[in-house]
């Protein structure tokens, strides 16, 4: 589904990424770890063509992500806050990005209904436009927003940092459902191993830009990245 | 600690990232102040002359007492539009061991010393001396001097009140303008003769020097009451709670006969009626709806027909120039969304020109009454209003790809000037510069019918290029996304 080639960002000289080679089948729930600094961000930019790449390149589903805008249909991401709008209540965030996405509001309701006991009942209904929303509700809110019209591919840079253990547990669940059972691709940043661990059927280790680990989630995955992590620290 | 305060100060000033933007600001507020200390000074060494001129039987200083009111008045006004409480980033202070007081102490304190408070000085102190050399008492005059000090900082610290009184409310200029404007009538319909009363104040004052006090009083009354409002602010729970208003959700269903553009329109709309900054300008449209009537009453200006048109194109275009000088910086805090989302840049832009237009249309419409001033001026706010819709907008919408500064929609309103760069300055030339200059020329070689006409047939050919300048200006933005993105996600 995706495949970066030789793919580098330079930051006046600094190298703060660089991917020779990286390959992401279709239906693959995909994590990404590294400390801070280690260009987990910079790779989701880049994939969605907020940066421009000073070398190589990205395909997503055959199409070269800085030249086409083609992807954009299914492809959905959540970064960080800026991704919301602050100055719309809940709903109509969701029904704007489903009518970018080519949704009417009923398929709208109908998706974020299956996210009842996700959001807690505290999102939708409330009369309160983003900006005045928890940190955490408004992560739920992006997230959820993320979801809509049928992406093929998911892209959530720190989705469980801000929110509460329910809801993290809860985000775990929707996260393996998407990639087992729809065939989403979902790609995932995170600084705590164990989210990853559980979620993530494959998870990489960037350091300073470059992959330095590309495991199949096994038993002894925790481990071994706790070990890594508590080595190079 | 003072030294720690100003050092902290010194570098958020050399550190920011606009750092050299801010600095051509600094030089040109420079340039001002040179020019403000020039006029003070001149009517400083001046005011004995010129009082005399005018009041001819009066002593000088007492004539300048009896001045003193609107001299204050004007003062007030000018402070509340450009004089800020200076700002400093509390927050990491807080759980340090600083106390309050003495932030707040510092605050205010460096607010006394602002250059506005030093412009009278650069009046009243050659006025003083001038007085002196003419046999004045050098005591009387000295106290005098003192008086005007103090009823400086007086204002200064008034302002802020009044400041701080009109940041909670909507309109954010109306507490200015009811001080100001109950004050003047006050005193113009003699139901208090407030200039009167400052004047012989100021009199017994320099008579009796004891009377000092009371100004005095009133000024340290004002700095505790503003010490007490700034404390309160300090503690971070005041900045947490913040008012949470119920949203009144309309329905906006209407937008969908604009086809494509629908979700777009609609966002545009809430994200006006929605921000205070977007809002307030939005009700700068009554400004322009008016501002012909600043000229159109004036028999001068009724021989001046070249002029109709630039009212023309500012008073139906006074929208568009307000929203669109911002166009994509309305939309800086999400930028990063819309770029990932599956959105045609042409339904974007096309959603901002046709808020345009349609605002081009309307207030050509309310503005009609105008025909009571002749039909000439109805004729030229026609045309101004077809090269609004066919020049201006795409003029706009082009300067607009150049727009590289964040606006933070949650600010205040009135008097923000962020997000206001080169762009803003320099898009005024075509925007309004350009129409006027080609309706004179083609007024004083071909006259006023065929100017209009000239200038309607340049909105026509706007509207008929409509498409190819749209894909034109889709294509300049497409170029500048990854520039846009990356200024978007920076404070400056």
């Amino acid at each position: 589904m995706i495949t970066t080639s030789n793919l580098s960002k330079k930051y006046s000289g600094n190298l703060v990424l660089n991917i020779e080679n990286l390959d992401i089948p279709k239906g693959q729930s995909f994590g990404l770890v590294g400390n801070n600094g280690a260009g987990k961000t910079t790779y989701f930019s880049l994939l969605l063509d907020l940066i421009q790449p000073s070398s190589g390149q990205i395909e997503n589903n055959g199409i070269l992500v800085h030249e086409s805008e083609d992807w954009k249909p299914f492809t959905s991401a959540f970064i960080d806050e800026s991704f919301l709008i602050g100055y719309l209540t809940a709903e109509e965030y969701f029904y704007f990005i489903g009518e970018l996405r080519g949704q009417n509001k009923a398929d709208v309701d109908t998706l974020v209904s299956q996210f009842e006991d996700f959001f807690h009942g505290e999102i939708v209904g409330q009369k309160k436009y983003l900006r005045d929303l928890s940190k955490g509700n408004q992560k739920k809110a992006g997230i959820v927003a993320a979801l809509i019209g049928n992406p093929e591919v998911i892209i959530l840079d720190e989705p469980f940092a801000n929110l509460d253990p329910t809801t993290q547990i809860r985000l775990k669940q929707i996260i393996k459902n998407l990639a087992e059972q729809q065939g989403v691709t979902v790609l995932v940043s995170s600084h705590d191993l164990m989210h990853v661990t559980d979620v993530c059927e494959r998870i990489v280790v960037l350091e300073k830009g470059e992959i330095i680990k590309d495991l199949a989630t096994s038993d002894a995955t925790l481990k071994e990245l706790e070990a890594h992590f508590a080595q190079t620290a | 600690m003072i030294k720690l305060f100003l050092s902290l100060e010194w570098k958020s000033f050399l550190r920011s990232a606009s750092f050299g933007k801010s600095l051509a600001i600094k030089i040109l507020m420079g340039f001002f102040a040179l020019y403000f200390i020039g006029m003070f000074l001149f009517i400083g060494f001046f005011m004995d002359k010129i009082l005399k001129q005018v009041f001819p039987d009066i002593d000088p200083l007492v004539a300048f007492n009896g001045l003193l009111f609107f001299w204050i008045i004007g003062d007030l006004l000018i402070r509340f539009f450009f004089q800020k409480l200076p700002v400093m980033t509390v927050k990491p202070l807080l759980t340090l061991p600083v106390k309050r007081k003495a932030v707040v102490n510092y605050v205010l304190g460096k607010s006394a010393v602002s250059f506005i408070n030093f412009l009278p000085l650069f009046a009243a102190v050659p006025f003083g001396i001038k007085l002196i050399s003419s046999g004045y008492n050098t005591s009387t005059v000295l106290i005098w001097i003192l008086v005007i000090i103090i009823i400086t900082l007086i204002n200064n610290f008034l302002n802020f009140i009044i400041e701080s009184l009109s940041a909670k409310t909507e309109l954010s200029f109306l507490p200015i303008i009811v001080f100001v404007g109950s004050l003047f009538a006050l005193n113009h319909f003699n139901i208090i003769n407030v200039s009167e009363a400052l004047s012989k104040g100021v009199t017994s004052i320099l008579e009796n020097p004891i009377f000092i006090l009371i100004p005095i009083l009133i000024l340290v009354g004002l700095y505790i009451y503003n010490f007490k409002i700034l404390r309160d602010k300090l503690f971070l729970d005041s900045g947490l709670k913040t008012k949470i208003k119920e949203v009144n959700a309309s329905n906006l269903d209407w937008t969908k006969n604009f086809g494509d553009i629908a979700p777009f329109l609609q966002l545009d709309l809430k994200l006006i009626w929605r921000n205070k900054r977007t809002k307030s300008s939005a009700f700068m449209v009554l400004i322009g709806l008016f501002y012909g009537l600043f000229f159109y009453p004036q028999p001068i200006y009724q021989d001046m027909p070249w002029f109709f048109l630039f009212i023309g194109v500012f008073s139906t275009g006074i929208f568009l120039i307000n929203f669109g000088q911002f166009i994509p910086a309305w939309d800086s805090g999400y930028y990063k969304l819309l770029m990932s989302q599956n959105i045609k840049y042409e339904q974007y832009l096309k959603s901002k020109f046709t808020l345009m237009a349609v605002s081009v249309v309307i207030l050509f419409v309310l503005g009609i009454p105008y025909v009571f001033f002749g039909w000439k001026i109805l004729l030229a706010h026609f045309a101004a209003a077809i090269y609004n819709v066919g020049v201006n907008t795409h003029v706009i919408l082009w300067g607009g790809s150049f727009n590289r500064k964040k606006i933070d929609l949650n600010k205040k309103a009135a008097f923000n000037y962020q997000g206001t760069g080169a762009v803003q300055w320099l898009i005024g030339i075509p925007l309004l510069i350009l129409p006027l200059g080609l309706f004179a020329l083609f007024y004083f070689l071909i006259g006023f019918e065929w100017a209009c006409l000239i200038l309607a047939l340049f909105g026509v050919i706007g509207i008929v290029f409509h498409q190819s300048f749209m894909k034109y200006i889709t294509a300049k933005y497409l170029k500048s996304k990854y520039k846009m993105v990356n200024a978007f996600d920076q404070d400056n």
